[in-house]
């Protein structure tokens, strides 16, 4: 009997909203999840096993890695991806902040258009510049070197915006009185400015890397020689004409995937803080 | 050690005139305080000093040098300000020490100003704080150490006291003197608190809409102050003001109000006939509850409104027929509201101001 008192209170207790909730946060984490789980799944099967939808391989095999690492060029494509990410992002959060700072924090004649200007490099898609981008790489002879690749990243509307807002809520005062103590501008931004925004200037970098990781068509678009592909455009040359090893694409997906999970492990703190404070979905 | 000349400084930003042609000549190791009511142009003027704002038009020198155009790191002054200032992510030590770097002295010169400051300022034992943890006055005190480590010609402060609560400021005041007898640096301190301007200041510059109205010490502007804005913004309780026609009838000399009820007084001949606004401070009027038989200069009956004890002393609000009347008696005799009272005052201390320019006449 106090079994069946106690099973009543317990049923009592449960609300219908939050079953609701549940239920729906639980199928969106599977959708979210079987994509994740069939690649990691597929990259230990064997090709003959691949359209085979169980998630469980049924003769799990190194196979797919031992060929991709020794037989592709993948460990170079990572090594070009990071370096072009590393490299795009240091010059973001450097030209960015420099930028944001000079317009949040000093006067100067035709500081709104210069914002204004900014502002509408925002509203214009990637896909419209890649024209010009590829005719101006062509006349400088940037095609097929990193300087291609990276050079439409190197600066950001969007970085330059939120700096901006950033450094506005610095109190002038701390800046007039390292002016007093004798410091120079540069000195101030990077002494003073710079350490103060270490959250935003991290969420910006967290999600400048992850862009520049995952790019794809401009990196396609800008290389034709196969050791200067990235990693999403290496990826992209495994699907074959005809047809593709999928158990392959998947292995090389999962590599792809293990720096930018190792930076989410890493950095957790300072991406769930940078998206919070940036107000922006991840 | 320096002096500060201040010649016609006019400030506008657009079409406010936020200074308008302030002179002022600042002595070495003087320790001058502006005071006067929110947006008269206190921290402008100290700005323009600091070299933070330009100029509209003038002259400043500093150390017999016009300082004009000279970028603030080269003034040579050092700049409290009100909501402290400190870098919230260097330490309490980085603070101190961190406008002294800037100037590239060999690193044990640095360690021991740093020391040389925080002993004075009594911060030993929090240098390797942050500001975060530390509390208002304590943070008041690192902000003060960053000024004199620099050992500076000027000092200019802004509002350094107005975020402690009044315990904590009273004490900072008294640190602050203590500091100015100690190292004697030319000091321009900005407050509106008028306690604050008498208690620290050797002279007084009491401003309002971005002019001076008065510079004097503390003595004189509280004795003798050269307008009725003056009079009201100096001292406390503020000064009782009653306006009116000074007349006389049969040799005697009394006040008509505006309201047509007079007040006797005692011979001012060449301010007969004039439209006047006449001041007495509250500490000044003798408060008795008998009509002394003495002839005195003036009384003015009054009947009482509101008490306020104050420990010490206690402030009367009372109404009188020429309008209300606020006086200050610290006598043990136990008054009532509805009382009748009598306030007895000397002409030495009566002020009398033009009505129409609040100017002094007497
Ligand atoms: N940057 C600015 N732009 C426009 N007007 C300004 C600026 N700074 C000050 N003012 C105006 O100048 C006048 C004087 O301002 P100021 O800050 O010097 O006053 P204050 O005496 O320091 O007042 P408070 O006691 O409130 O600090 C005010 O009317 C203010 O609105
Ligand atoms: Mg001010």
């Amino acid at each position: 009997m106090i079994d069946q008192a106690s099973r009543i209170a317990y049923l009592e207790k449960i609300q219908p909203g939050k079953i609701i909730i549940w239920t729906l946060l639980f199928l969106g984490g599977v959708v979210m999840i079987t994509p994740l789980a069939f690649m990691i799944s597929t990259s230990f099967k064997t090709g003959t096993e691949v359209f085979n939808l169980g998630i469980i391989p049924e003769n799990p095999t190194l196979k797919n890695y031992i060929f991709i690492l020794n037989e592709s060029k993948f460990l170079r494509w990572m090594l070009n991806s990071l370096w072009v990410a590393t490299f795009s992002t240091v010059s973001v959060v450097f030209f960015d902040s420099l930028v944001g700072y000079t317009l949040a924090k000093f006067t100067f004649r035709g500081q709104t258009i210069v914002f204004v200007a900014i502002l509408s490099t925002l509203m214009i898609p990637t896909e419209m510049l890649i024209i010009p981008w590829y005719m101006m790489s062509r006349e400088f002879g940037w095609i097929d070197t990193y300087w291609g690749i990276a050079f439409p990243g190197l600066m950001t509307g969007f970085g330059t915006f939120l700096m901006r807002q950033f450094f506005m809520g610095l109190p002038d005062e701390l800046i007039e009185a390292a002016r007093i103590d004798g410091w120079s501008e540069f000195a101030i931004w990077s002494k003073i400015a710079m350490p103060l925004v270490v959250p935003a200037l991290s969420a910006l970098a967290i999600f400048h890397f992850l862009g520049n990781w995952t790019a794809f068509i401009w990196p396609l678009i800008v290389t034709n020689d196969p050791d200067l592909y990235t990693i999403p455009v290496g990826l992209a040359s495994f699907n074959g004409e005809f047809e593709t090893d999928w158990e392959i694409v998947m292995t090389a997906s999962c590599l792809a995937t293990l720096p930018t999970l190792l930076v989410f492990l890493l950095l957790q703190k300072f991406i769930i803080r940078g998206v919070m404070l940036a107000g922006l979905k991840g | 050690m320096a002096e500060v000349l201040l010649e016609n400084i006019n400030k506008n930003f657009g079409k406010i005139k936020a200074v308008d042609d302030f002179c002022l000549h600042v002595m070495d190791k003087e320790f001058i305080v502006f005071v006067g009511p929110s947006g008269c142009g206190k921290s402008t003027t100290l700005r323009m000093i600091a070299g933070l704002e330009e100029i509209s038009s003038g002259n400043i020198s500093i150390d017999q040098h016009i300082v004009n155009n000279t970028h603030p790191k080269n003034r040579d002054i050092a700049m409290v300000f009100q909501n402290y200032a400190l870098y919230p992510h260097l330490s309490v030590r980085e603070n101190i020490s961190f406008g002294i770097r800037a100037q590239k002295l060999p690193k044990n010169e640095i360690t021991s100003r740093t020391m040389e400051a925080a002993k004075i300022l009594g911060l030993d034992e929090l240098l390797d704080r942050r500001p975060g943890e530390l509390s208002g006055g304590q943070k008041q005190r690192v902000a003060m150490g960053r000024a004199i480590v620099r050992k500076p010609k000027v000092f200019l402060f802004d509002e350094p006291l107005s975020n402690l609560d009044a315990k904590l400021r009273h004490k900072m005041r008294v640190e602050m003197k203590k500091l100015h007898q100690q190292v004697q640096t030319t000091t321009i301190y900005v407050t509106h608190d008028q306690v604050e301007a008498m208690t620290l200041a050797d002279r007084i510059v009491i401003m309002k809409d971005g002019k001076i109205e008065q510079v004097g010490s503390p003595d004189e502007v509280y004795h003798k102050p050269n307008s009725q804005f003056v009079a009201s913004f100096i001292g406390s309780p503020a000064m009782n003001f009653f306006s009116g026609t000074l007349e006389v009838l049969d040799n005697m000399h009394f006040l008509r109000c505006d309201g047509g009820e007079t007040i006797d007084l005692v011979d001012w001949p060449d301010l007969i006939g004039s439209k006047l606004t006449m001041g007495i401070r509250p500490e000044h009027m003798e408060l008795k509850t008998e009509k002394s038989s003495k002839a005195v200069t003036t009384v003015l009956d009054a009947k009482v409104a509101v008490l306020e004890p104050m420990g010490h002393e206690v402030i009367v609000t009372c109404d009188s027929n020429i309008g209300e009347v606020i006086g200050k008696y610290t006598d043990n005799t136990k008054l009532k509201v509805g009382q009748t009272i009598h306030f007895e005052f000397k002409k030495e201390n009566i002020h009398f101001f033009d009505e129409n320019s609040g100017k002094r006449v007497s």
